[in-house]
């Protein structure tokens, strides 16, 4: 097959250089490399992602969404050493969000300030409490642990936006690696939800809304990440949601985790697949208009935020969740669970049984 | 087909109405007769009819097993119907594998001969003739460790089983796999153990296999003059080769293996079954006594496995997990040879239904896909334009060949080196390399008659 020998590297010579000893198995193609080269490949693929796409033009100011997690940090350090190294002439932002997650959120953020002083990239932080008057801890008080990540997910997809305004950029960058977009592929795959399953591979993104988000880490692994992170003795948080441990990935996760050690090109291909899956172009797109409340770009009367809204300060926090209103929650396939469909009775053919004498 | 005529060529991702009912079937029906009968507590009448016990769930209404079995009757019939798989002048050859799907096919494409038979003895002007069938079954025992003498047990069942239902002796063809060789080597065993062993990843070497035995039933349906193949693919078998083939990075060439027909093939292959789950297809054998019989023993090693157990899994969260995926996958534009579209060919249908099919016609691109040689998935639009470029490049027929292999066989069918690229084509069945042949023999006829007047050996100019 396509693996390389198994045999632990031990004084093996980088492949790619001919000339250190390889210090690694690169998890995209199983090349053993020097860590030198590793840091080549990891960041020209990320470069080259950038440039064939046009991610960015000269000037910009460019929001990195920025968790503290691994991803971001990464998309954080990898972004500023490429627009140093090949003159983008960015302005680079980091923008979080506090959820207000007490134990979680705070420790979290702390790393960003970090980050903030390490990499010299101006620090923006939006908390729900601010926008929404809500933090994660009021709302799990409130509707207790479950469809707790809605809420969560909707107000996080806005607030991005709104602290993307105050901070007057152009564009989002998120740190959704490889892995993630092809989780969602599946996903949507699972769900039979085509329009989303059209645009869950696009790079960029909402580029007809006011700022267009765009994930520099489309094609780069979530392994090489940690890697990358690992060898570079980056500074990150890795503990994960105290309301959600574990949850959000579930089964689609662990399968992708499976086919990757089975086959490493496997992610890769799932995004072909995305890519290349004929939809027809007629195949409805939920229109978009703007929420009559905030303003918030909303395909419905009012944006799922405020839907949600209103019900916590009601204290109906069941309103707006579950199937009646489709579309705006959550940004492609985060944070929601796989619904529960309706079989639907399709036999929309005529007559019970086609009758066809012979 | 060694254990698996559900799923293959346009069909299944190997597995399906096999895995399902191998991790079931024998040891434990009544807890697959319990699963499958969740949410309706024992002793619940049916939902439809009201009368017996309920003994599965079907779109959330508890059915007997009487309504059950026209349920999925119902299904199939209606396929085969508003899609005019089968017309009167039809002689079908069902891919009968023995697994529960291909053994439900077969009792329902029966039935509606049976009837349509009556209805033909029953008219006065005795107009429509009613279609001819046979089964076939494509043996792999040279390729598996099963014993010999139990393959043969195996083989006298399956014989039993379809002469119970067509009494005519040629209806039943049972072919070795390695017959695709039959016209062209003495020694076709030794070709295809060869050729198999070839190929190393074990993903690769179980599609691989599925290619060759579509291309066995198509030699026997030529050979035989039938004029279609049907396929037991049921829902569940089509869910697991959607994911695998998005796995696979074949989201492309998807939609054409979920059509109910699929003309790509010079015999064309229609599955019937593909809104049944294997689940209710085993459970129908079971409750009437069909009997079934696995010749399967794969590695579990590949990654249509991986996902073959995926989809368990799914299925037992969301029981109708399988029937999104298949629609998920319908929602994908097929392709132009995804429906019968020969001129004159709907003329048997119903009034009531021709238009609809006509309609379609009309606007209709004729066929113009290119298709992988082995695989005969279409090209994606990246696919093409390294086609052409690699034709203007190619130096022989393998460098053709290779340009002529879609991403997915590229990477998992053809072997570790270049090098042996040659001998590997030279192995293949040759109607796979010559469509490439005549393709580019058409190309190099015509430069040959301008030869004369050509100044540079280059055709492009640059």
């Amino acid at each position: 097959m396509q693996s390389a020998p198994s045999t632990r590297a031990g004084s093996r010579l980088c492949v790619r250089c001919g000339e250190r000893k390889a210090a690694l198995k690169r998890p995209k193609t199983l090349e053993q490399i020097c860590r030198e080269c590793f840091y080549v490949v990891f960041e020209d693929e990320i470069h080259r992602t950038i440039v064939d796409n046009c991610l960015f033009k000269p000037g910009e100011r460019v929001a990195i969404g920025a968790s503290g997690g691994k991803d971001s940090t990464v998309l954080a350090y990898v972004l500023s050493e490429l627009n140093n190294r090949h003159k983008y002439g960015l302005d680079l932002f980091l923008l979080s969000i506090d959820e207000g997650i007490t134990g979680y959120r705070d420790d979290s953020l702390e790393t960003v300030k970090r980050n903030e002083i390490q990499y010299g990239l101006p620090l923006k932080i939006v908390s729900y409490k601010d926008l929404y008057d809500w933090t994660m801890d009021d709302i799990v008080k409130a509707i207790g642990l479950k469809n707790n990540c809605t809420f969560c997910g909707v107000f996080r997809r806005q607030a991005l936006d709104r602290g993307a305004a105050l901070l007057k950029v152009d564009k989002i960058v998120t740190g959704h690696n490889a892995d993630d977009i092809a989780e969602t592929v599946l996903l949507n795959i699972l769900r039979g939800d085509i329009a989303r399953l059209s645009r869950c591979t696009f790079i960029t993104t909402g580029e007809d809304g006011p700022i267009p988000r765009c994930k520099p880490f489309k094609y780069t692994y979530e392994k090489e990440i940690v890697m990358y992170a690992y060898f570079k003795k980056l500074d990150y948080f890795s503990t994960e949601c105290i309301y959600s441990p574990n949850a959000y990935r579930g089964f689609a996760r662990e399968f992708i985790k499976d086919l990757e050690r089975m086959r490493p090109r496997a992610i890769l291909d799932i995004i072909t697949s995305g890519e290349n899956f004929r939809i027809s172009t007629t195949t409805k797109m939920p229109e978009q208009g703007t929420c009559e409340r905030c303003g918030y770009i909303s395909s419905q009367k009012l944006c799922k935020a405020c839907v949600l809204l209103d019900g916590l300060n009601r204290g109906l926090p069941k309103l707006g969740i579950g199937r009646t209103t489709k579309g705006g929650a959550g940004a492609d396939g985060n944070g929601e669970r796989p619904g529960k469909q309706k079989e639907r009775n399709r036999s929309s053919l005529q007559g019970k049984h086609g009758n066809f004498d012979f | 087909m060694a254990g698996d005529s559900s799923s293959c060529g346009g069909g299944g991702g190997g597995c399906g109405a096999n895995c399902s009912s191998a991790s079931a079937a024998d040891d434990a029906p009544e807890k697959q007769l319990g699963r499958i009968s969740i949410a309706t507590g024992a002793g619940a009448s049916c939902g439809k009819c009201g009368g017996g016990a309920v003994v599965a769930v079907a779109g959330g209404v508890g059915l007997c097993g009487e309504c059950l079995r026209a349920h999925l009757f119902g299904k199939f019939k209606l396929a085969v119907t508003s899609n005019a798989m089968v017309r009167p002048t039809d002689f079908v050859l069902l891919a009968f594998s023995g697994g529960p799907a291909s053994r439900v096919a077969l009792q329902f494409i029966h039935e509606m001969r049976s009837k349509a038979i009556e209805s033909w003895d029953a008219s006065n002007s005795q107009a429509l003739p009613v279609f001819g069938m046979g089964a076939a079954f494509v043996d792999e025992s040279i390729l598996s460790s099963k014993p010999r003498h139990e393959v043969e047990l195996a083989i006298e069942d399956i014989k039993s089983i379809v002469s119970s239902l067509l009494p005519a002796d040629k209806a039943m063809h049972i072919a070795p796999l390695e017959d695709v060789f039959s016209t062209e080597s003495v020694d076709g065993e030794g070709r295809l153990r060869e050729l198999v062993g070839m190929v190393d990843d074990d993903t690769g070497r179980e599609d691989f296999l599925r290619c060759l035995r579509m291309l066995a039933l198509q030699k026997i349906a030529l050979e035989n003059g039938y004029t279609k193949i049907m396929l037991g693919s049921c829902a569940s078998a089509i869910a697991c080769h959607v994911l695998s083939a998005t796995v696979k990075g074949q989201g492309y060439s998807l939609p054409a293996d979920v059509q109910y027909v699929d003309t790509r093939w010079e015999v064309p292959v229609v599955i019937p079954l593909r809104d049944c789950l294997a689940q209710e297809l085993t459970l129908l054998c079971e409750l009437d006594r069909l009997k079934t019989l696995q010749l399967l023993d794969k590695p579990c090693s590949s990654i249509n496995s991986l996902v073959a157990s995926f989809v368990a899994r799914l299925r037992e969260e969301n029981p109708s997990r399988e029937h999104t995926i298949v629609r998920t996958a319908q929602k994908l534009k097929p392709f132009s040879f995804n429906k019968f579209s020969a001129n004159g060919y709907h003329d048997f249908l119903p009034s009531r239904l021709r238009p609809k099919f006509q309609n379609v016609d009309s606007d209709e691109s004729t066929f113009s896909e290119v298709l992988c040689i082995i695989c005969r998935s279409p090209f994606s639009e990246s696919e093409l334009q390294k086609l052409e470029s690699a034709k203007h490049e190619a130096q022989k027929k393998t460098d053709l060949y290779t340009a002529y292999c879609c991403q997915s066989c590229h990477f998992q069918i053809l072997p570790g080196g270049v090098n042996l690229y040659d001998h590997f084509f030279s192995l293949l069945p040759k109607v796979w390399t010559e469509r490439v042949d005549t393709a580019s023999a058409r190309h190099s006829s015509l430069r040959d008659q301008i030869d004369d007047y050509l100044l540079e050996d280059d055709d492009d100019g640059n």
